[in-house]
C-alpha cells in the first residue's frame, strides 16, 4: 500500500513536469514576441520590457526562472490584460468554476448515485428507461448544444431563469449552467452504478444475506452499496477532468467570468501568459485529483493491494 | 408429417456439401439483422454524401449573400431550404460545406490516432516487461491533463490550419485505442488456441496473421466507432469555441457557434447544424453499437 502511494506520488512530478515542458516549449517555439504589437515600441521601452520579464535571457535561463516563479505561485503577469497579474485574474475567476463544478459534482454523483441504484434494482423500469434515455442524449447532444437549448426553452421562451451572466453569485444566474453541467455528468454516475450494483447483487454473499432472512432493503443498504460505490468513485477522477472541459464550453455558452471563459478570452487575444498559467494550474489540480482519487481507490478496495 | 417424406429430405440436407461462414460473413449477417445499426448506416453515408456532392448541385455557394433574403426562414425560393443566416448566406450549403469539414477532420484524426493507438498498444503487449511498463505509464499520464485546455494552447499556438487541428485532436485521442489494444494482445498471446495453433505446427506469421490480427480486429472496429464521435465532437467543441477553421470556411461547430448568436431571433440557424451533428454522432454511436454487437462472437 504505502509502495503504491509512494510510485503514484512520484508519478505525478514527471506527468506535471512533461506538461508545463511542453506547454512552455510550445509558447516560445511560435514566431513572434509578445510585444510585437500594431503599434511600434521604442527601442527603450522593448529594452525595459525585456529586462522585466527576462526575455534577454537564453530559453533555459527563462524556463528555470518560470519553475521557480511556479513553485513561489506565482504565474506571472497577463501580456493583454495591463497591471492585472495572472494570480489576480485566476482568483477572480476561481470562485466561479469551483461553484459551478463543486455544486454540479455533488448533484451529479448524489442524483447518478439514485437513478443508477433504482434503475439497477427495477430493471426495465420507468428510472431505468430515464436512465438510458439521459446516456443516450448525452452522446448524441454535446454540452453547446444542449447548453442554447436550455437558454431558448427557459431564459427566453418561458423567461424563468436568466440567459446568461454571473451578477455575484445569484442562485437565479446559477441554475442553469448548473444544470447543463449536472446532465452531462449524471449519466456516466449513474450507469457505472446501475451496472456495478448489478454485478453486485449476483454476488454469493448478497445470496448469503437473502438466505439469512433479510429484507430487500436491508440487504441494499447493509451488504450492497458499499462494494457497488467502488467502481463508482474510480470514474469521480476522469469525470472531474471532464467537468473541467466541459465548464469551457458551459462558462462560454452562459458568458460566467470562470477559469473556462478567461482560458478561452486569452486563446483569442493570444494573452500567451495567461493561457500558459491556467493551462499550468488547472493541470496541477486535475493530477493531484486524479491521484487523490486513485489513491482513495485503492484504499477502499480491499481486492487491490498493491 | 410422415416419416417417409422427412427421411429424404434430411439426407438431402446432409448430401449437400459443409460450407463454412468466416468470422467475417458471420458478423457480416448478424449486424445486417440489427435494424437500427443498418438504418443508422445508410443515414450516415447519405449525410456523408449530400455534404460530399451536395454544394455542387445546389445553386447557391456558401460564401456568396443573397442580398434580397437575409436571416430568412427555410423557403423554396432561391433554394434555401433550411433559410439563410444573417448575412443572407444559405444556410442549407453551409451546413453541407461545414459537414465536409467537420467530417474530413472527423475521419482524418480518427485515421492517425487509431494507427497511433494500434501500433502503441501493440508494441507494449507483445514487447511487454518494462517497455510496456513505460508506454503504459506515458498513456497513464496523457488520460490525467485536462486535453481541452492543452488543444487551445496547441490551436493558440501552433494556428487552426486544417492539418494542425487534426494534428492537436489526435495528440489527445489515441490512449483508449492504445490501452485496448495492449489489453487485447496481451489476453490473445497466453489463450490456448494459439498454444494449440503453435503445437500442430503453425509459423509464427501465421500465427499472427490467423489468430491474432482478426482478433484484434473487431475490438480496433468497435474502438474506432467509439473514437469518431470523440473526435469530431473535439473538433466541433474547439470551433465552437473560435478556436476550429476560420472564416468563411465553416464546420458545424462553427455554424452551431453562429446560430447562438442569433438563436432570439433566427432559432432556424441553430437548429439545423446542432441536428446535423447530433443525428451524425447519434447513428455512429448505433453503429458502434451494431459492430460489437456483430464482432463478439460469445454474444449470439
Amino acid at each position: 500500500m504505502w509502495s503504491y502511494t509512494l510510485r503514484r506520488v512520484l508519478l505525478t512530478v514527471p506527468t506535471l513536469l512533461i506538461v508545463i515542458t511542453v506547454c512552455y516549449l510550445l509558447l516560445h517555439a511560435t514566431p513572434g514576441g509578445p510585444f510585437d504589437g500594431e503599434r511600434k515600441v521604442s527601442a527603450e521601452v522593448l529594452a525595459n520590457l525585456q529586462a522585466k520579464y527576462h526575455l534577454g535571457e537564453p530559453l533555459w535561463k527563462q524556463y528555470l526562472l518560470y519553475l521557480n516563479s511556479l513553485l513561489h505561485g506565482d504565474l506571472g503577469a497577463s501580456f493583454r490584460y495591463a497591471d492585472w497579474s495572472v494570480n489576480d485574474l485566476v482568483l477572480r475567476a476561481l470562485p466561479v468554476s469551483l461553484t459551478i463544478g463543486g455544486v454540479s459534482m455533488v448533484l451529479a454523483i448524489v442524483l447518478g448515485v439514485a437513478l443508477g441504484i433504482v434503475a439497477a434494482l427495477y430493471r426495465n423500469s420507468p428510472a431505468d428507461y430515464l436512465l438510458m434515455i439521459i446516456s443516450n442524449a448525452g452522446s448524441a447532444f454535446p454540452s453547446f448544444v444542449i447548453g442554447p437549448v436550455l437558454i431558448l426553452v427557459f431564459a427566453i421562451l418561458l423567461k424563468w431563469l436568466p440567459a446568461g451572466g454571473w451578477n455575484g453569485f445569484h442562485v437565479r444566474y446559477m441554475v442553469l449552467p448548473v444544470a447543463l453541467l449536472t446532465i452531462i455528468n449524471v449519466s456516466t454516475v449513474g450507469r457505472v452504478t446501475r451496472g456495478s450494483l448489478i454485478e453486485v447483487m449476483n454476488t454469493n454473499y448478497i445470496r448469503t444475506a437473502y438466505a439469512k432472512g433479510l429484507s430487500r432493503w436491508t440487504v441494499v443498504m447493509r451488504h450492497a452499496l458499499r462494494p457497488t460505490m467502488i467502481p463508482v468513485v474510480s470514474v469521480i477522477g476522469p469525470l472531474a477532468i471532464g467537468s473541467i472541459t466541459a465548464a469551457v464550453v458551459t462558462e462560454s455558452v452562459f458568458s460566467l467570468p470562470g477559469i473556462g471563459k478567461l482560458i478561452v478570452n486569452g486563446a483569442a487575444n493570444r494573452d500567451y501568459t495567461l493561457v500558459l498559467g491556467l493551462v499550468v494550474l488547472v493541470t496541477v489540480v486535475a493530477v493531484l485529483l486524479n491521484l487523490l482519487v486513485d489513491l482513495a481507490y485503492a484504499w477502499l478496495d480491499p481486492k487491490i493491494r498493491y | 408429417m410422415k416419416q417417409g417424406t422427412l427421411v429424404p429430405a434430411l439426407e438431402s440436407v446432409l448430401a449437400m456439401p459443409v460450407e463454412g461462414r468466416s468470422p467475417w460473413q458471420d458478423a457480416r449477417m448478424r449486424f445486417a439483422r440489427n435494424k437500427a445499426a443498418v438504418a443508422s448506416l445508410v443515414i450516415l453515408l447519405l449525410i456523408t454524401l449530400a455534404c460530399a456532392i451536395g454544394p455542387m448541385l445546389l445553386p447557391n455557394a456558401f460564401d456568396s449573400t443573397d442580398w434580397n433574403m437575409m436571416s430568412s426562414t427555410p423557403t423554396f425560393a432561391n433554394w434555401h431550404l433550411f433559410g439563410t443566416d444573417d448575412t443572407g448566406r444559405d444556410l442549407l450549403v453551409r451546413c453541407l460545406v461545414g459537414g465536409r469539414v467537420s467530417l474530413m477532420i472527423g475521419g482524418l484524426a480518427t485515421l492517425t490516432s487509431v494507427t497511433l493507438g494500434i501500433v502503441w498498444g501493440a508494441i507494449a503487449g507483445f514487447v511487454g516487461g518494462r517497455v510496456d511498463n513505460a508506454m503504459m505509464r506515458i498513456v497513464d499520464m496523457m488520460y490525467a491533463i485536462p486535453y481541452l485546455l492543452i488543444a487551445i494552447l496547441m490551436v493558440t499556438l501552433l494556428g487552426r490550419e486544417f492539418y494542425l487541428v487534426v494534428l492537436t485532436i489526435t495528440v489527445f485521442s489515441w490512449m483508449d485505442m492504445a490501452r485496448v489494444v495492449r489489453g487485447q494482445t496481451l489476453a490473445i498471446r497466453s489463450k490456448e488456441y494459439i498454444e494449440a495453433a503453435r503445437a500442430i505446427g503453425v509459423s509464427t506469421s501465421g500465427i499472427i496473421l490467423r489468430h491474432i490480427v482478426p482478433n484484434l480486429l473487431g475490438i480496433v472496429a468497435i474502438y474506432t466507432t467509439v473514437t469518431v464521435p470523440g473526435v469530431i465532437l473535439t473538433e466541433s467543441v474547439l470551433s465552437f469555441l473560435g478556436l476550429g477553421v476560420q472564416e468563411p470556411m465553416t464546420s458545424w461547430g462553427v455554424l452551431i457557434q453562429d446560430g447562438v448568436g442569433v438563436m432570439e431571433t433566427a432559432p432556424w440557424i441553430l437548429l439545423f447544424p446542432a441536428a446535423l451533428l447530433s443525428v451524425t454522432l447519434y447513428c455512429i454511436n448505433f453503429v458502434g453499437d451494431g459492430l460489437r454487437d456483430a464482432l463478439d462472437p460469445k454474444d449470439r
